[in-house]
């Protein structure tokens, strides 16, 4: 059976770990690759390596840090930040990433998903969606965060899923960073409207949090930062939350039978 | 301990060589990068990786030459191990793009039944046949491990390669994760990308190849048969 994964998120800013609190107010939280290799040992089931600098920037992803992140920690690593086309994609994973995840660029350009996903296979596209509540539902925004698309979460979610994305990773703007829990409601609405793995993230306050977003939100996977990179809460104790409430997860056992 | 083996990791442009080359490195192993034919005469053993779709695969493989000089390193009984779609080629064929694969292994490629999401990522267990629970493919690890997947298709040998199979996994519906037939190996899951469980199975894979390519299969520990492979091969004997 299939484990759900808990994800340590790296949010990247010239080069170190940082906090986002609603990604503006960033606070230094550590080397990449540092971080990387401490998760993996305490049982991270994935590492998500986001730039996000990159955007705002007009820059593109800080390969080297990506290297140095995947030569130290043999789990999977997940890649985005600024990534524009299927050459800066290609490239991300020829230095180590195993998959990519898109967000600007995507919503600029959504056939750049078909591309990517029929270059490097469907699995190796994330589609990463900032969605923010409004009146009547989801917004999507871009930039951080910063600018507002007027394009429907939902029904970017259900494009992106048509387009050849392999995942979402669906962060909600207005939880970020406030540790009060998942927006269920969000993930629930894209639950409903496709079948591609979906990851959470956005708003983890506590292990009852990543419980929820798979047990009511129908994610498959929880990601988080600051929960983790704080030392409030750790890998482990997550996992055992979720293991309690009955879902699957990896546990960290000697490989010897 | 015996000389590092040489591995050609070959390059056809799939994605995923750095890890490939690092965990392979990470367990004593001297992987380089072979991109033509002429480079094989370098190497002891072959690892095709690969994350992607069949059919421009093997575009590239073909458009590098590669197709030919791969059938005739198995068909001389020279160990390769397939890793995710690199296992896939190894079939005759593939349901993804309906590509024509190797065909080195009968059998076709797949999509994954019954599943409730697709692609089918993460960490899942893999299972091993009653027959192959000692297989030294899987030496020191418990069977139902957990092993990292990111993947929508999936081969399953023809019946009369059925004994090939060492492990299944169970996504909605059951695929191969594991086929071990010398002189292949392959792996459906990323052995690379997971974590120390993984190592010690791409360990144990390099070993085998070690020994295999060294004194013949009837060498390696766990009484592996030398089979023959494909029409008319002489695997083993080489």
């Amino acid at each position: 059976m299939l484990c759900h994964r808990v994800i340590p998120c790296l949010d990247v800013a010239d080069g170190r770990v940082v906090k986002g609190v609603r990604f503006v107010d960033l606070v230094d939280a550590g080397d990449p690759p540092t971080l990387a290799g401490r998760y993996a040992d305490e049982g991270a089931d994935e590492i998500v390596f986001l730039d996000i600098t990159a955007a705002p920037e007009g820059r593109g992803t800080l390969l080297d840090i990506v290297e140095r992140t995947a030569r130290r920690a043999f789990i999977p690593l997940t890649v985005g930040g600024g990534v524009r086309s299927v050459d800066e994609m290609r490239d991300v994973l020829r230095a180590g990433a195993d998959r990519v995840s898109l967000n600007s660029a995507a919503v600029a350009d959504p056939r750049l998903v078909d591309r990517c996903a029929t270059r490097f296979g469907r699995q190796a596209v994330v589609i990463a969606i900032d969605a923010r509540r409004v009146a009547d539902g989801w917004e999507v925004v871009v930039r951080g965060g910063r600018d507002g698309t007027g394009l429907d979460a939902i029904a970017w979610a259900e494009r992106s899923a048509d387009e050849g994305a392999g995942e979402l990773l669906v962060t909600s703007i207005d939880r970020d960073g406030t540790r009060a829990g998942f927006d269920i409601e969000l993930l629930r609405a894209i639950r409903a409207r496709v079948d591609i793995p979906i990851i959470a993230s956005g708003g983890a306050g506590g292990p009852d949090d990543f419980v929820a977003a798979i047990a009511d939100g129908g994610a498959d996977a929880v990601l988080a930062a600051g929960v983790f990179h704080r030392g409030e809460w750790s890998i482990g104790q997550v996992k055992d939350a979720m293991s309690a409430a009955g879902l699957p997860v990896r546990h960290l056992a000697e490989p010897m039978s | 301990m015996s000389a590092r083996l040489r591995i050609g990791i070959v390059d056809y442009g799939a994605g995923n060589l750095p890890s490939v080359d690092q965990a392979l490195r990470a367990v004593g192993a001297s992987p380089q990068v072979i991109r033509t034919a002429d480079e094989l005469a370098t190497v002891e053993a072959l690892v095709v990786p690969g994350v992607g779709a069949a059919g421009p695969a093997m575009d590239r493989l073909r458009a590098a030459d590669l197709v030919d000089p791969i059938r005739s390193w198995v068909a001389r009984g020279r160990p390769l191990l397939g890793i995710c779609l690199g296992l896939q080629l190894l079939y005759d064929g593939s349901d993804e793009d309906g590509a024509e694969t190797l065909g080195l292994l009968p059998g076709r490629t797949m999509i994954i039944p019954d599943a409730p999401t697709l692609p089918h990522i993460g960490w899942n267990q893999v299972v091993r046949r009653p027959a192959r629970l000692d297989d030294p493919l899987f030496a020191g690890i418990r069977d139902g491990a957990d092993l990292y997947f990111v993947h929508s298709y999936a081969g399953r040998p023809a019946p009369e390669a059925d004994e090939a199979i060492v492990g299944e996994t169970i996504h909605g519906g059951r695929f191969v994760s594991a086929i071990a037939r010398w002189p292949l190996l392959g792996l459906q899951f990323h052995p690379e990308r997971s974590g120390p469980v993984g190592l010690r199975i791409l360990a144990n894979a390099v070993d085998i190849m070690r020994v295999g390519a060294l004194a013949g299969p009837g060498a390696v520990a766990g009484g592996w048969r030398p089979d023959p492979v494909g029409a008319g091969g002489t695997a083993g004997r080489d």
